[in-house]
């Protein structure tokens, strides 16, 4: 049991990943989380706004339910599994990370500052994650994919856009982390 | 239904035991500090691509006996790259890509909702200006 309830090493989680995508395949589906972002916004009305939201979502329902599953399976790791978190993150992280203001580095799965129920009365909080969100959304939807669709499904098929879009992934990622992270929290 | 539900839960549970809905792993990865999420990617892409690269060979087909669904990109690089850019901004503050975010709501990292419905607010915003961006 305790191999269950351990944190899982990468030489685990890596694989399944891409056996979440072959799987999808075999049942003739593909591995992309983010278009469920467009088919959400098109059951909820999206396409009286734009032509981008006009599409048969039922085609789509597959991808929901996959999502829904997953949800169950966060449902199942965080409340069954391993409720109590804390992250072995590499020294030099906690300490850059204590530097921005993070009381407990490696607390939980995400730093309370932002993630814990305290969020909810903190407006600067609110803020950061719905700007954050919102990065998330419109940047996916322009790339036409997020580390499912390039990441992962785009590199396994060895796909020259794939590549550029992972190589956005990191420059945004690194501009944040270098310029924006020392004043977030 | 049912077995989209399931291979999703598999994929919930392994991406949570696996830390890679964590908001510290990403920093952590961000900051070059630890193999771990480079573990997890690479060993994904490596094992995806034999799978794809064996399937080939053996031509292998969906249940339903079709061809594997591969979605092609097509185009010019200025969507992937800016696109990926303003993903990966996004990416970086709220430490979760939009599978673990939907993941992390599941484990009760409840303000994780917020994002989301960011998510949604960007991809209405794309929607509005697409025509104006390069594609």
């Amino acid at each position: 049991m305790e191999i269950l309830t351990a944190p899982w090493p990468w030489y685990i989680t890596g694989p399944i990943i891409a056996i979440t995508m072959a799987s999808l395949l075999f049942a003739g589906k593909r591995f992309g989380v983010s278009s469920n972002f467009q088919t959400l916004c098109t059951i909820g009305g999206a396409g009286r706004l734009s032509d981008y939201f006009k599409i048969d979502w039922r085609e789509r329902k597959w991808n929901l339910a996959f999502v829904l599953g997953s949800i169950f399976g966060g449902t199942l790791s965080g409340y069954v599994m391993r409720p109590e978190v804390h992250v072995d993150l590499a020294e030099s992280t906690v300490a850059k990370m204590k530097e921005w203001g993070i009381e407990n580095p490696g607390e939980g799965l995400a730093p309370a500052e932002i993630f814990g129920p305290e969020a909810w009365t903190d407006p600067w909080a609110l803020v950061v994650l719905l700007a954050g969100g919102f990065l998330v959304g419109f940047g996916t939807r322009y790339a036409d994919g997020c580390t499912s669709g390039h990441a992962i499904s785009g590199l396994c098929s060895l796909q020259l856009p794939s590549l550029i879009a992972v190589v956005g992934f990191f420059i945004g990622g690194l501009l944040v982390t270098q310029f924006v992270m020392p004043y977030l929290f | 239904m049912w077995r989209f539900i399931l291979i999703g839960m598999v994929f919930g549970v392994a991406l949570t035991q696996g830390e890679v809905v964590s908001w510290y792993r990403i920093t952590e990865m961000f900051q070059f500090d630890s193999f771990h999420m480079y573990g997890v990617i690479g060993s994904a892409v490596v094992v995806g691509a034999l799978f794809l690269q064996i399937a080939k060979v053996k031509n292998w087909h969906s249940v339903a006996g079709k061809p594997f669904d591969v979605f092609r990109y097509e185009g010019n690089w200025k969507r992937y790259l800016i696109g990926g850019t303003i993903f990966g901004m996004g990416w970086a503050v709220t430490g979760a890509c939009p599978g673990p975010m939907f993941i992390l709501a599941g484990a009760g990292v409840w303000p994780i909702l917020v994002a989301i419905l960011g998510g949604i607010l960007g991809t209405l915003a794309y929607a509005a200006v697409r025509k104006h961006l390069p594609h």
